[in-house]
């Protein structure tokens, strides 16, 4: 009863802040002042054009920013988000192989829990797991791909950007008309190895000067079939992955304007149905798989920016719903084979207000309310609801050389069950701070450093999946300490026209880390909030560009990680071994070419050795992997009719490697493409 | 000059190239070894089966040779090191019977049958979901979750009867749902059904089969989800029961094989137990939901008059340092008693060597989970 009360407090409390600022939102718009162009292009990170050197988002992030965008996207080697992501520095991606495996994002060791993802500017989220598979989301309509460590550098954002520990946004392709147009229309089909086909269609149609709107819808399937081989030095097999198979359906459609006042609009609805074989570890005499997992995915979202003027708003709404089912053939219970169904629902809604107190200082309050709810057909299942409540204010302050951004961020978390324990009300109070420093007169180099104290809350499955889940869980916190520098030079008349440069060391803290641990028996494995993690880390990021003749252009890319991410939790165990999966060394080198109506492109990812397990002993050693990918397009125009021609090689030297232990990824694959666009 | 330009990327390409090509040479996982103390006793030494983290593959096998005191860790690679992807997941249980050695590998769905002097491969038995094994008059037993999968149907879980010379399965019966540990009094095999795979209506029987018909011929009521299974010298069987995690708390019952009953209830959490003699030593690991953590407990009763003692295995506090006891034999001869840490369940865990004193005379360092052992005569 006292629980109960504290917790209608606690609501209370939250809701008192949170509709002051749904009040602020509906209230200042009327009081607001001529608008001071000056301030929102300085606001603005768009691309700047100082002397011959374009300044971009890259160099003025007050937090580190990775972009993967438009032509350089198009020519790497990629099917999904997750394959573009190995190029960023300071990551891992966890794959379990195959099209249809798991992908999941780990930035900087904090876990894969710790970076949001967002698309199209709202996030998507997963309260059951906490996790998005990144290998689920297709290149085919997304534009541009951004990692920011620690936050996206401003502060006019939904309380939802403040509140992780790195976050990636995945931004769709927005309809551009030039004069005269009126439609837009891609059709493209892929193919190649794993039996591979892939249609996408895409139509955007201009429907007045103010309002458009975009149809996007994509096909996939595949057999999942491709061999691998396991090698000791002694034995030396070669089998074939089986029960890999997927086959995936995806419907978009959104509608975009813009209103008198300057103001933009979206309303985007998005459909995700997949059907997959889970092919499972192979272990020894264990080849072939029966288990398989259905997906279906829901969501509508809408979002409103107004930024002209003194005072900005930004709101957004969105509904998702998910369903999940996982049949396990080779778990036969008295009442069949077993069959779980687990359906998600969220409704988000957020509001964000700006005002521009002087040409130099800015205040952003935000408040977002976020309700979960997880039912499964688990026997002692609880049935969690999550009410979250997130406020930030934040403050700005730039000037020409210097940039200071500086938030705190409050957290309630309110979860309720219908039978047995909840986990109660979490309360928390967490501070961002971000600086973007020009410290000569040189505009090309820049210092920057940031201070992020952020937690993620324990998932559903964490708290509450049968016989395992732990009520007790603390939320999982950690600390990131970051400085670095961005430099960029352009040449005039010179085969090298550009070289840019960031680089960024970092200290990050893990703590209450929530790891599995085992209770009375493996069958009563718990969660606990154990581990203590200490990372240290470097990561580097150079790209040139070249003009070797007039029609012919260079561009490379490299990147570099140096990771050292120790246990430290307890001297008795593991004390100072590099945690699982992270290796002290991993980079990538991108080589891309253009030469008149042909687009090649290297690639190449290095993944230093590993451990697999948290002892650093030979038993649990991984080698390296390195894999060349290699792709060629070639563009023929018509008119104003465009057709594209790829032929992609991945894996060229045919590696064969695991990057979680058991689970093999492909050889040697290819993929063609051909894309018609007018 | 566009010559040289291509010229000097593709160099720098070939050197970052070669500079990342080096991956080690793959080789079989190394045997490690250890020396300890050596033991007097006609117990040559023993082998213990590492079970390994479930989807990791990395069930091994170890052996303590008691005469010279050697301890040799990982022991299967090396020996069989053409086996693809060795041993394999999970390895459940360990016998030794005559000349051979079995393990019982639960994901590999295998009993691995090696040579009990150099721990080579004799032959594999393919096993759906095998579980655990004893023998009796040249034949072995063994329990498996499921008779087959696939089969909305066909929930029941079997006992494997398997020739010990020509290592094939002769025969098997249903017995109940996901059948645990099972041991053998007088031509009477008795099985522990714990129906784990349906918590909602576990298993409270203890199957009784018939080895001259191979039939079940009578289930004996005891508890929901039951585990362990041992016979003492008496004709008494020590069950223990996992109950339901929730609401029903695990408890060790005693039957009477004579009259096929429950004799006597133990309210004691039982999580694993060896009987030696006229005494069981037992641990308890209970979680608690009001805490959430683990309480652990060491005991002993005396299966003769069928009491708990206050007789103490672990004397000298070692037992605080151990983090999850997972594994408990003790020397017939000698009477030490081996307790294994399984730790987190993912590091290397540690052998405990205690004297009938209860005294800490030496740890070696062991595989993932180590849990089963079988003493070699």
């Amino acid at each position: 009863m006292i629980k109960r009360k504290f917790a209608f407090e606690g609501i209370s409390n939250s809701f008192y802040a949170f509709s002051i600022v749904v009040w602020i939102g509906v209230s200042v718009p009327c009081c607001v002042s001529a608008q001071t162009d000056s301030v929102k292009k300085a606001n603005e990170l768009k691309e700047v054009s100082i002397r011959a050197i374009k300044l971009g988002k890259r160099q003025l992030s007050a937090s580190p920013l990775q972009i993967l965008s438009g032509k350089d996207l198009e020519r790497i080697n990629s099917l999904s988000v997750a394959d573009a992501i190995r190029f960023f520095s300071g990551v891992q991606l966890k794959d379990y192989g195959g099209i249809g495996g798991l992908k999941t994002i780990n930035v900087r060791s904090m876990g894969t829990n710790h970076t949001a993802v967002f698309y199209d500017g709202v996030q998507l989220g997963n309260a059951q797991n906490g996790q998005v598979d990144l290998g689920k989301f297709s290149l085919d309509n997304i534009d541009e791909i951004e990692l920011y460590n620690g936050q996206k550098s401003t502060i006019f954002q939904s309380a939802r950007g403040f509140a992780s520990g790195s976050s990636l946004y995945l931004n769709a392709k927005q309809p551009l008309f030039e004069n005269g147009q009126t439609d837009h229309f891609k059709a493209a089909f892929k193919t190649g190895s794993f039996a591979l086909i892939n249609p996408a269609l895409l139509w955007q149609k201009k429907i007045s000067n103010s309002v458009s709107a975009s149809i996007n819808t994509e096909y996939k399937k595949s057999d999942g079939r491709y061999k691998f081989r396991y090698t000791d030095g002694v034995y030396d097999t070669t089998l074939v992955r089986r029960n890999a198979d997927i086959e995936t359906m995806r419907v978009e459609a959104g509608l975009q304007g813009k209103l008198a006042d300057s103001s933009v609009w979206t309303a985007k609805a998005y459909f995700y149905k997949d059907n997959q074989g889970l092919p499972g570890a192979i272990v020894n005499n264990k080849y072939d798989f029966t288990q398989r997992l259905w997906n279906r995915n829901f969501f509508i979202q809408s979002t409103y920016k107004k930024e002209v003027g003194r005072y900005n708003l930004m709101a957004s709404a969105k509904y998702a719903s998910d369903y999940t089912r996982f049949l396990d053939p080779d778990f036969v219970t008295d009442e069949g084979l077993l069959d779980n169904r687990f359906k998600q629902q969220e409704l988000y809604l957020s509001m964000t207000n700006r005002y521009h107190i002087n040409s130099f200082w800015d205040v952003v309050l935000s408040g977002d309310y976020q309700r979960n709810t997880l039912d499964a057909n688990l026997y002692r299942f609880p049935y969690p609801t999550r009410n979250t409540f997130l406020t930030a204010l934040a403050t700005q302050f730039h000037w020409k050389k210097l940039d200071i951004q500086a938030n705190l961020l409050s957290t309630y978390v309110n979860d309720q069950v219908r039978q047995y324990y909840a986990a109660g009300n979490k309360n928390e109070l967490t501070p961002t701070i971000m600086v973007s420093w020009q410290p000569f007169d040189l505009k090309e180099f820049r210092l920057r450093s940031f201070y992020k104290n952020i937690f993620r809350m324990p998932t559903f499955n964490d708290l509450y999946y049968t016989a395992i889940g732990s009520t007790f869980l603390k939320p999982e916190y950690t600390k990131q300490y970051d400085f670095g520098l961005t430099y960029i030079k352009a040449f005039k008349d010179k085969l090298l026209r550009q070289v840019s440069l960031q680089t960024d060391v970092y200290y990050n803290k893990v703590k209450d880390k929530i790891i599995a641990a085992p209770g009375a028996n493996l069958f009563r494995w718990s969660m606990q909030n154990i581990g203590l993690v200490e990372i240290k880390g470097l990561d580097l990021n150079v790209q040139t560009a070249w003009g070797i003749t007039e029609d012919l252009e260079l561009n490379t890319g490299l990147t570099y990680t140096y990771q050292q991410a120790l246990n430290v939790t307890s001297v008795k165990l593991n004390y100072r071994n590099q945690i699982p999966y992270i290796p002290v060394n991993s980079g990538s080198f991108i080589l891309g070419a253009d030469w008149k109506n042909y687009a090649m492109n290297y690639s190449y990812i290095y993944t230093g050795q590993r451990f697999n397990q948290s002892a650093n002993n030979v038993y649990n050693y991984v080698p390296a992997w390195y894999t060349h990918d290699i792709a060629f397009h070639y563009n023929y125009s018509i008119h104003k009719a465009n057709i594209r021609l790829s032929a992609e090689v991945n894996n060229l030297l045919n590696q064969y490697y695991d990057v979680i232990a058991n689970f093999p990824m492909p050889g040697r694959s290819y993929r063609f493409t051909l894309a018609y666009t007018y | 000059m566009k010559k040289q330009i291509t010229y000097r990327l593709s160099l720098a390409v070939l050197v970052s190239v070669s500079l990342f090509s080096c991956r080690k040479d793959p080789q079989p996982a190394p045997e490690q070894t250890e020396v300890v103390p050596p033991a007097a006793g006609p117990a040559k030494g023993f082998y213990l089966v590492n079970e390994g983290n479930m989807n990791m593959n990395k069930a091994s096998l170890d052996y303590m040779d008691l005469t010279t005191g050697l301890y040799r860790r990982n022991i299967y690679d090396a020996a069989n090191p053409g086996i693809v992807k060795g041993l394999g997941d999970v390895g459940n249980d360990i016998g030794v019977y005559g000349s051979k050695l079995y393990v019982v590998v639960n994901v590999s769905n295998k009993v691995e049958v090696m040579d009990v002097k150099t721990g080579k491969r004799i032959k594999q038995i393919d096993i759906l979901n095998c579980r655990y094994i004893t023998f009796h008059k040249g034949k072995a037993y063994v329990s498996a979750y499921l008779g087959s999968v696939g089969d909305p149907n066909a929930p029941q879980g079997i006992v494997a009867q398997i020739d010990t010379t020509s290592l094939t399965e002769v025969r098997r019966v249903e017995v109940g749902r996901q059948p645990e540990e099972l041991a053998v009094v007088g031509e009477k095999l008795y099985v522990a059904n714990s129906g784990g795979y349906s918590p909602k209506n576990y298993e409270r029987t203890v199957a009784v089969v018939d080895l001259n018909t191979f039939q079940v011929i009578k289930k004996i009521d005891v508890g929901i989800n039951l585990h362990r299974l041992k016979a003492d010298k008496y004709g008494d069987l020590y069950v223990t029961s996992r109950g339901d995690y929730y609401d029903v708390p695990s408890k060790l019952f005693v039957i009477d094989t004579k009259t096929e009953k429950v004799k006597k209830t133990f309210d004691i959490g039982v999580s694993n137990l060896t009987i030696d003699d006229d005494y069981a030593y037992y641990y308890s690991s209970e979680y608690s939901y009001l805490t959430g953590m683990n309480s652990i407990s060491y005991g002993i009763i005396n299966v003769k008059d069928e009491v708990l003692t206050d007789k103490k295995f672990i004397t000298d506090g070692t037992d605080k340092e151990i983090l999850v006891p997972y594994g408990i034999a003790v020397n017939p001869y000698t009477k030490d008693v081996y307790v294994t840490d399984a730790k987190d369940y993912v590091s290397p865990g540690t052998l405990y060597m205690f004297n009938p004193a209860g005294t800490k005379k030496y740890q070696v360092t062991t595989g993932d989970i180590p849990a089963h052992f079988a003493f070699v005569y």
